[in-house]
């Protein structure tokens, strides 16, 4: 099985696979952490859908399919950020665009008629990335992880405690447009390892693992970041050395430390006397 | 309107300015408005440092909108305020911010230190420890509130009052000269509310800082409290506790029979069950959304 797996990174398909792996898992990581704080996953998921649409109207003229990813999902989270100024208002903001997105998704797959592209896109091609794709994911990836870096403790405050930082003179809004922006992006990369229909593996089971294993907030965003890591690498070589999809591995792997973090560590903390509960 | 004229006694003196010092904030003929609403108009009052102003009323009547025009988020519709020598300006760091007890998520990470420490550098760009010295600042903080035994559990499993006392340590870690309170004894027992009182008020006379303390029920500061400011249905009454709250000048407020009645040292205000239907002592509370006033 190593030699195997030795023998396949020799292919420059694996090694693409494997860099956008780690670039995308350290956008998932740090995203995923202020997702579950925010209770953003439905937005996730309507990023994800119409960044299908995206993809599937730029493969009907001619374009990269990544390219209108990130289009799709960028426009999407403008219009939810633009339409939803009411918090109780964005639920229904974001199914109402999500709904139209995917329906014109379903257009573009028809007219174009090549179902297997479709599908790339709805569980993810990982092991399918150019060198191409690989530079834009990568420009992606910096420009996210920099811009949560640069937003990083105001982000925090407005995600924890939104009453207070606004009257500490954080811009509340224009951080949560933002962070829109930067989730769109880290949905258009995740897109490439677990597809759209499995987005939410990368994008809320590793934040949801680390906030069950320590209340320490940087080490939870370490966590989280560790959690995607192990999933997207551990997925990708698996499935190197398999028959089985990427996108299976990697949903395992993630909730596999879920499951162990959810169970698990109430359990350590029971065997070392602290009460839980 | 009789309650206008209790303007003239609020502040201080004019043409005195220079001899007296600087006040904590002053409200010149200030209106504020949400479009076409108007949320209170024409406010003249005066609040000198190390003084202790509750502000009062019904829900809706413009108590946090009062706190907002202080933190220069909701801009006067005509008038002017004045906070610590200067127009309000987003983010002043002499100014603390306590807000009501909204309750944490229970698994969010975040430790009661953590919560202090954004107090620091939250507002700050980019992503970094604290210092050594904002460090030992977090502690003192914690320390001054009590808050020392459980600074390192999860803010999400802390009872109300724990929760208070942390936020409480989280606005005063900046040592700021004015202390902006919105309802911060809502929803907390009868024990908790003394407590986080007394912390607020020795605060206020200990360091001489101001405060401005919004609270639907006056009793647990009237111990506290040099002055008040009464709202509702964009009018208002300012003064000593004793001048606002009687039944003359709150049925001038309500424009309906209203009275006013000391209780075993607490104030009870009553109108007609059939009227406005309000009761500034009931022990039910609404929470508003921030900046959802229409």
């Amino acid at each position: 099985m190593i030699h195997q797996l030795v023998y396949m990174l020799g292919y420059g398909f694996a090694q693409n696979a494997l860099v956008a792996g780690i670039l995308v898992a350290v956008v998932a990581g740090l995203v995923s952490r202020f997702v579950v704080a925010r209770n953003m996953s439905f937005a996730v998921h309507a990023l994800a859908e119409v960044g299908f649409t995206g993809s599937t109207g730029f493969i009907l003229i001619g374009l990269s399919p990544v390219l209108g990813l990130l289009t799709g999902s960028l426009l999407t989270a403008f219009f939810i950020g633009a339409l939803g100024v009411r918090i109780r208002e964005r639920d229904a903001v974001v199914g109402v665009v999500m709904a139209f997105g995917l329906g014109l998704g379903v257009l573009f797959t028809a007219l174009y008629a090549r179902y297997a592209t479709a599908i790339a896109i709805l569980f993810g091609a990982i092991t399918e990335v150019s060198l191409g794709d690989l530079m834009l994911l990568a420009g992606v990836a910096v420009v996210t992880i920099v811009g949560l870096g640069v937003m990083y403790r105001p982000l925090t405050f407005a995600t924890v405690d939104p009453v207070v930082a606004e009257a500490r003179g954080v811009p509340v809004r224009l951080i949560s447009i933002l962070f829109l922006l930067m989730l769109a992006a880290a949905v258009a990369e995740a897109v490439q390892v677990v597809g759209v229909l499995l987005i939410l593996t990368l994008l809320i089971t590793p934040g949801a693992t680390a906030e069950r294993l320590t209340a320490n907030p940087g080490l939870a965003t370490v966590t989280s970041v560790g959690v995607a890591l192990l999933a997207t690498v551990g997925g990708i070589l698996l499935a190197l050395v398999s028959s089985w999809p990427v996108s299976f591995y990697v949903a395992t792997i993630a909730f596999v430390c879920y499951l162990a973090a959810r169970f698990g560590a109430p359990a350590l903390e029971r065997l070392q006397g602290v009460p839980t509960d | 309107m009789s309650v206008d004229r209790r303007r003239r006694g609020a502040g201080i003196p004019a043409g005195t300015a220079a001899s007296v010092e600087e006040p904590a904030m002053c409200f010149d003929r200030a209106t504020l408005a949400y479009g076409d609403r108007v949320v209170w108009s024409e406010l003249s009052m005066t609040v000198r440092p190390g003084e202790f102003l509750a502000v009062l009323g019904p829900n809706g009547s413009g108590k946090t909108s009062l706190l907002r025009a202080l933190l220069g988020l909701a801009p006067l519709a005509s008038g002017s305020v004045d906070v610590l020598g200067g127009p309000p300006q987003r983010g002043n760091p002499a100014i603390g911010y306590v807000p009501q007890h909204a309750g944490f998520d229970r698994d969010v990470p975040l430790r009661g230190r953590d919560l202090v420490g954004l107090g620091v550098d939250g507002h700050r760009w980019g992503f970094g420890r604290l210092s050594r010295a904002d460090r030992a600042r977090v502690e003192s903080a914690l320390e001054a509130v009590a808050a020392r035994p459980y600074a390192d559990e999860p803010v999400g499993r802390l009872s109300g009052g724990e929760q208070q006392r942390l936020r409480i340590a989280q606005a005063l870690v900046g040592d700021p000269k004015l202390l902006l309170c919105d309802e911060p004894l809502a929803s907390l027992d009868m024990r908790y509310q003394q407590e986080i009182t007394e912390l607020i008020g020795d605060w206020s006379r200990d360091k001489r800082g101001t405060v401005v303390f919004v609270t639907h029920d006056v009793n647990p500061v009237l111990g506290y409290a040099d002055r008040v400011v009464f709202v509702v249905n964009g009018r208002w009454a300012a003064g000593r506790t004793d001048e606002v709250l009687t039944s003359e000048t709150m049925s001038g407020l309500y424009e309906a029979p209203v009275e006013v009645l000391r209780v075993r040292g607490r104030i009870v205000v009553v109108g007609e069950a059939s009227g406005a239907g309000f009761d500034i002592d009931e022990p039910h509370h609404f929470p508003e959304p921030v900046g959802a006033h229409q």
